[in-house]
């Protein structure tokens, strides 16, 4: 890894996070000691206003803020809600229709039901002749005139962006470059998208759609920034905005526009970045994260500080974005997932979920299906004050009666132990998921902490711990804001890929090195252009690597930008041995793709300015609030509940216990040790109850 | 022993999950690319006495859903008739005879037995297809090959694992006889590697929950996935329905082969009825026993998905064991094309007698065929042999929600067809275009799915192209007033002279040299309901985007449409649509 020293700051960031139902706020400035931790509705319609309320409730000085980082789901939205701008699409004669084909599949290995609609619909996709081989040669040479009147025609049907999508391009981007430039005489605004410029990949559908995505949501991005800017400096506030990207880096609003499908998937990506942040202040390099929320779970793996980025993921059925993003995975199970018998009689446990409204019977709100937050708060785990208010007319009765129609009367079981079960279900599917994404990225989960934060994750992971093998589980200090922590702790990033796919005797080992020079300078060229005051830019080097033959590939991870051969053989031989525990000496190794990560890293922030000392009392009996019935497996035990923000940091105890906080309630089961550092994390050591 | 119904829930889930996991080990480590990434390949649990399917991945390939059941219990039976050496511990079984519960040969089992205590206490088992077996024709799948012999190595049960050691002696025999042989050690590994990854985690779960629990679970899960089907099977009204379905030809002799089905629902079972189906035929489209089996299974659980693959959902599903026809083939019938062909036929027959009962669960029929296009032939730039397969998808059908997917896989399979761009960097081919066959989609309310259309020519001096493909005489079926898809076309231009195969979807070695091109149009799905019921935007909108012509409007769906401002003449369609 390299460094370039550069004059460090002070800290002073306030980072805003929208997610699906909550906007949440940060905000540290660490020469005045102040701190602020907001929650505001999200505004679904323009993220913007949330944003605002958010700033107004935090009652913030915003000249007195020196920077803002800020999560957005504005794209990820209009991608899946498909309300995107009218986009054309120009491209290589006989191939207009790659991004309807798709890759010849269906959503469901079983069931021939399935609908796909393509981003650009087929009256907006125009050829023109030209063909570049394989190789790059040019076999047809681009027709400059059917580009300039399809552009045009393209405009008269109402199009605001266009996408320049050519077979090949990867390989010879010549004519996409020269179809840029005439289209860019002619089109009244920058939405114009190449396909090589996203990413340089040989695969036509993935890449035409990645283009086709970034054009779409372009100026549905911009016209965002752009408001919420003008809101920002009505506020007063005149420095940078930056915006957070799926790769988990950040970027300046001013450039974020030009690669906007870099931002569809950026909302889960910002948890990862602040698990990672959390992880390395205490000395914790393998994580698997637990987020847990409303309708779902977002999971991803941090191997050695680093989350885990791919490049093959898809938004949802046969929409792949190929570019750099933080590998999350979804789970359909969150505290409004809905319990329901299935045909045979067996209980189920979502996906289908309560939703945010009527949602689950505790809520109030007219919901009549059994979740499970009604099972945690039968079980006594969630503290029913905190759930029912005055407008409330839900008494846990009525919860009970429920369970006993729907479910317990069937499962010859009483309200309580259903409650149990629909719990152990939830656990069972989420513990199965992830063990699904660790192995798939090849590790063993058992060598991992679990990091739990969302809304619903510290409840349950003490269980999933268990289920999993996992002997310990990280609290972070403020789990229901994790994602604009994130915000506050991300570095400037600017990923590169290019595909060499070449046997490794075959390669040239200078041409390798310039290749990351290339990137490196690219790299550090485009972080250095946003104008931030950084402490340092460090660089990345990593190798796809495959044996010849094999499809999947394994990343190396290099230490400098100029391996030699022998180096990269040996280190992949030993990778691959660790992870497939099979040694195939015989077979010579491929170098598919080369990276290089840029990332421009700001001051590091302190997470112990996470907690308000204020509030904390020396002595752990001090932060007891009462005692409650709580149901561990066979009874009903008398269970201290505790205030998170009167807890001592560094203390020690034994289960059972509930730790209360704002945004999320802990459960130590009996058997397990709980404790807390100088940080103000709590660790769960899971014993063997279960 | 009773066993709660939690318990039950989680056993479900921990024995789905030690498949799943066998699934996903064996992709990621496979060379073979039909493996990794079109995973053509399947894992399950097997029981110990009967070879019963406990559990299944739910990402393995549809049409091993049976089969691997079907060999399981032949494996066992050989070895109790004592034709089949006992099993030990960390043994593991090789097998690909077709005719003891298999498909064509390339779909290679390993079935390792699992002990537990010094017994047996269930059978692991996957199935791989392995991209050559030998044979006459590169990769195995012949169009033309009239016995088994010709289609390549046939494996009787062996062990090829002998107490957790590879048999060096069979193993060489088995690179001798197939190309390509000096990946295969990577794929066997990877083979023997999900079976021991489904070991370790079946301890696991053993070890936490107790073998007698986990044995009883088996058994319960066995009967409610009985239930479960039965109270599916249950939504349809007692009865008698039929239809029939046709595979071009067999290959070798140029006449149809017709699927005749006959289903009775009585009460909880249905029986499924095949004996008037054509005779065994010549050509390699006969279908093993245990491939039409898997069929039935797999076109049911497409109609019904949310009942668990195990044993216990196929209880109520009767099959007649179709004598005599050529879906029972026997010794030395060559069966190539059961799994890829056959199989989808056999389950467009099932779709098409089912879908006026279970009118939203059922669409009308897909394209039903995987594409197969092969060409082999030597790469002079790279101055080598190549075999190159180009798979292909084509329309689904229309169903009571939806129109049908464009270019979706085959209907026993799951897997992706490679990009454009990795083809010509691979193979000396060019494309002239990769786009929807327009029209090819069944008119309906809800219309069928557009197929595929490709043309590319050939860049090397000398190759020799095959086809094994369908539909190409008869289109995907339309079901409640809807029309069929268009049909598959082959057309290879041979030095500007244009050649149509006479069995129009099957033929083998046709010779090509460079500047020639090959043609294919696949099918489209069938449509759903009458195309005059077909909301008249919508057909504007394909007729906006060129998917049918002015002329199809009228004719297909009776909707005018001015050419001049593409708007719908409101009056005319009124008249066209009154008439039907």
């Amino acid at each position: 890894m390299k460094q370039d020293n550069q004059i460090s700051t002070n800290f002073n960031v306030l980072g805003i996070d929208v997610g699906g139902t909550f906007t949440d706020l940060i905000y540290v400035d660490k020469e005045n000691n102040i701190i602020e931790f907001t929650k505001v509705p999200t505004s679904p319609k323009n993220q913007a206003f949330g944003v605002m309320d958010a700033i107004r409730k935090a009652d913030l000085k915003l000249d007195q803020v020196k920077l803002i980082v800020h999560g957005t789901t504005t794209t990820t939205n209009a991608l899946l809600e498909r309300k995107l701008s009218k986009t054309g699409l120009i491209t290589t004669k006989g191939f207009k229709d790659v991004i309807e084909l798709g890759r010849r599949t269906r959503p469901n290995s079983y069931g021939m039901h399935g609908k796909f609609v393509p981003i650009i619909s087929r009256d907006l996709r125009f050829e023109v002749s030209e063909r570049v081989d394989a190789k790059g040669n040019v076999i047809t040479p681009l027709n400059e005139i059917e580009v300039k009147k399809n552009a045009e025609k393209l405009l008269e049907l109402g199009c605001e962006s266009i996408v320049i999508h050519f077979l090949h391009s990867y390989a010879n981007n010549n004519h996409e470059l020269r179809a840029f430039e005439i289209i860019s005489e002619s089109w009244p605004n920058n939405y114009i998208t190449m396909g090589h410029s996203l990413l340089s990949e040989n695969r036509e559908y993935e890449r035409g759609v990645t283009a086709a995505i970034n054009a779409s949501v372009q100026p549905i991005l911009e016209k965002y920034l752009r408001k919420l800017e003008n809101e920002l400096s009505i506020s007063n506030y005149k420095n940078e905005l930056l915006v957070m990207n799926g790769n988990g880096g950040t970027i300046s609003s001013k450039m974020v526009v030009n690669e906007a499908a870099k931002t569809v998937m950026s909302g889960p990506a910002s948890g990862v970045i602040a698990a990672a942040h959390t992880g390395q202040s205490t000395g914790i390099n393998n994580i698997i994260t637990y987020d847990m929320g409303g309708t779902s779970t977002d999971v991803a793996l941090i191997i050695g500080n680093q989350p885990s980025v791919s490049s093959d993921l898809e938004v949802e059925y046969g929409m792949p974005v190929h570019v750099p993003m933080v590998d999350v995975r979804t789970v359909g199970a969150g505290g409004g997932s809905i319990a329901k018998l299935n045909l045979a009689g067996l209980l189920e446990v979502g996906p289908e979920s309560a939703g945010s409204f009527p949602g689950p019977i505790c809520y109030g709100n007219g919901g009549t299906i059994p979740t499970i937050s009604d099972a945690n708060l039968l079980l006594g785990r969630l503290n029913i004050s905190k759930i029912i208010s005055d407008k409330n007319k839900v008494s846990i009765v009525d919860i009970k009666k429920i369970f006993l129609k729907k479910l317990s009367k069937s499962l010859h079981l009483d309200e309580i132990k259903t409650a149990e079960a629909v719990i152990k279900i939830a656990n069972t599917k989420m513990a199965g998921a992830i063990r699904m994404v660790s192995i798939s990225l090849g590790v063993d989960p058992r060598d991992f902490t679990l990091f739990a934060f969302g809304g619903a994750g510290p409840l349950h992971a003490s269980a999933l711990a268990k289920e999993l093998g996992i002997p310990k589980v990280l609290v972070p200090a403020r789990p229901g804001i994790t994602n604009a922590l994130g915000c506050v702790v991300a570095d400037l990033r600017q990923d590169f890929t290019n595909t060499l796919n070449t046997p490794i005797d075959k390669v040239n080992i200078l041409d390798l090195h310039s290749l990351f020079e290339e990137q490196e300078k690219k790299g550090v060229e485009l972080i250095k252009k946003q104008g931030l005051k950084l402490t340092r830019i460090s660089s990345n080097f990593s190798l796809d690597m495959q044996f010849i033959g094999q499809t999947h590939i394994l990343r190396i991870y290099l230490p400098n930008s100029y391996p030699d051969l022998d180096y990269l053989q040996k280190s992949f031989e030993k990778s691959y041995l660790n992870r497939f525990k099979v040694k195939l000496s015989e077979i010579k190794a491929n170098i598919v793709n080369v990276n290089t990560t840029i990332q421009g890293h700001k001051a590091p922030f302190d997470i112990s300015l996470l907690n308000n000392k204020l509030d904390k009392r020396l002595d752990l009996d001090d932060a007891l609030l009462e005692y409650r019935n709580v149901y561990f497996k066979d009874k009903f035990l008398n269970t201290p509940i505790y205030s998170r923000d009167r807890m001592p940091f560094e203390f020690q105890m034994k289960g059972p216990a509930i730790i209360e906080q704002m945004d999320t309630t802990t459960l130590i089961e009996p058997d397990d040790k709980l404790y807390g550092d100088y940080l103000g994390n709590m660790f769960i050591e899971v014993g063997d109850f279960s | 022993m009773t066993i709660d119904k939690i318990t039950l829930s989680v056993i479900q889930a921990g024995l789905q999950q030690v498949c799943d996991e066998m699934d996903l080990s064996f992709s990621r480590a496979a060379f073979s690319p039909v493996i990794s990434e079109a995973n053509d390949r399947s894992d399950g649990i097997y029981a110990a006495d009967n070879g019963d399917l406990i559990a299944q991945g739910i990402g393995g390939l549809p049409v091993f859903v049976g089969t691997m059941e079907y060999s399981t219990r032949e494996l066992i039976r050989l070895i109790n008739e004592g034709k089949v050496d006992r099993p030990n511990e960390k043994d593991i079984y090789i097998v690909n005879d077709p005719y003891i519960g298999g498909t064509h040969l390339m779909d290679v089992r390993f079935v390792k037995p699992y002990f537990r205590k010094g017994k047996i206490f269930c059978w692991l088992s996957n199935t791989g297809h392995w991209p050559d077996i030998g044979g006459s024709v590169p990769g195995g799948f012949s169009a033309s090959a009239t016995a088994v012999e010709q289609e390549g190595l046939r494996l009787p049960p062996v062990k090829l694992f002998k107490k957790g050691r590879l048999d060096n002696e069979i193993y060489s025999i088995i690179c001798s006889n197939i190309r390509v042989a000096d990946q295969r050690i990577g794929d066997v590994k990877a083979q023997e590697a999900a079976l021991l990854v489904g070991e370790e985690r079946l301890n696991f779960l053993l070890d936490k929950y107790g073998d007698e629990v986990v044995q009883n679970s088996i058994s319960f899960l066995r009967q409610t996935a009985c239930n479960q089907m039965k109270s599916f099977i249950q939504e349809i009204p007692n009865g008698v329905y039929k239809s029939s379905a046709w595979v071009d030809s067999d290959g070798v002799i140029n006449e149809p082969l017709e699927i005749k089905l006959v289903i009775t629902k009585k009460d909880e079972e249905l029986e499924f009825d095949f004996s008037g189906s054509s005779k065994p035929c010549k050509g390699p489209m006969n279908s093993v026993l245990a491939t039409t089996l898997s069929s039935v299974y797999l076109a049911i659980r497409h109609i019904f998905p949310e009942v668990p693959i195990n044993g216990g959902a196929f209880i109520p599903l009767k099959v007649k064991r179709p004598l005599n026809t050529f879906l029972d083939a026997h010794y030395p019938r060559p069966v190539s094309g059961c799994a890829a062909e056959v199989s989808q036929r056999i389950a467009e027959a099932i779709f098409i007698a089912l879908v006026e009962v279970l009118p939203s669960r059922v669409t009308a029929a897909p394209a039903g065929t995987s594409g197969n296009f092969a060409l082999g032939g030597f790469n002079e730039e790279s101055n080598s042999d190549f075999v190159m397969y180009q798979l292909s998808g084509g329309g689904y059908g229309g169903n009571a929600d939806h129109d049908g997917l464009a270019n979706g896989c085959s209907t026993i399979g799951i897997s992706k067809a490679p990009p454009v761009e990795i083809m010509e960097q691979k193979f000396p081919v060019l494309y002239h275009h990769y786009a929807l066959h327009e029209g090819s989609g069944g008119a309906g309310k809800q219309r069928g799915g557009f197929g595929l259309d490709y043309k590319l020519e050939i860049l090397c001096k000398n190759a020799q192209a095959s086809f094994v493909m369908d539909h190409g005489r008869y289109g995907p079926q339309g079901v409640m007033g809807g029309m069929d898809g268009q049909v598959n076309v082959v057309n290879v231009d041979q030095s500007n002279k244009v050649y149509t195969p006479i069995h129009l979807s099957k033929e083998q070695d046709i010779q090509l040299t460079k500047g020639d091109t090959v043609h294919v149009k696949t099918p489209g799905g069938g449509g759903y309901g009458s195309p005059y019921d077909r909301d008249e935007l919508l057909v504007l909108q394909d007729v906006k985007e060129k998917k049918y012509s002015i002329k199809e409007a009228i004719e297909l769906f009776g909707v005018s449409i001015k050419e001049n401002d593409l708007k719908i003449n409101q009056k005319e369609t009124k008249l066209l649509r009154q008439k039907k």
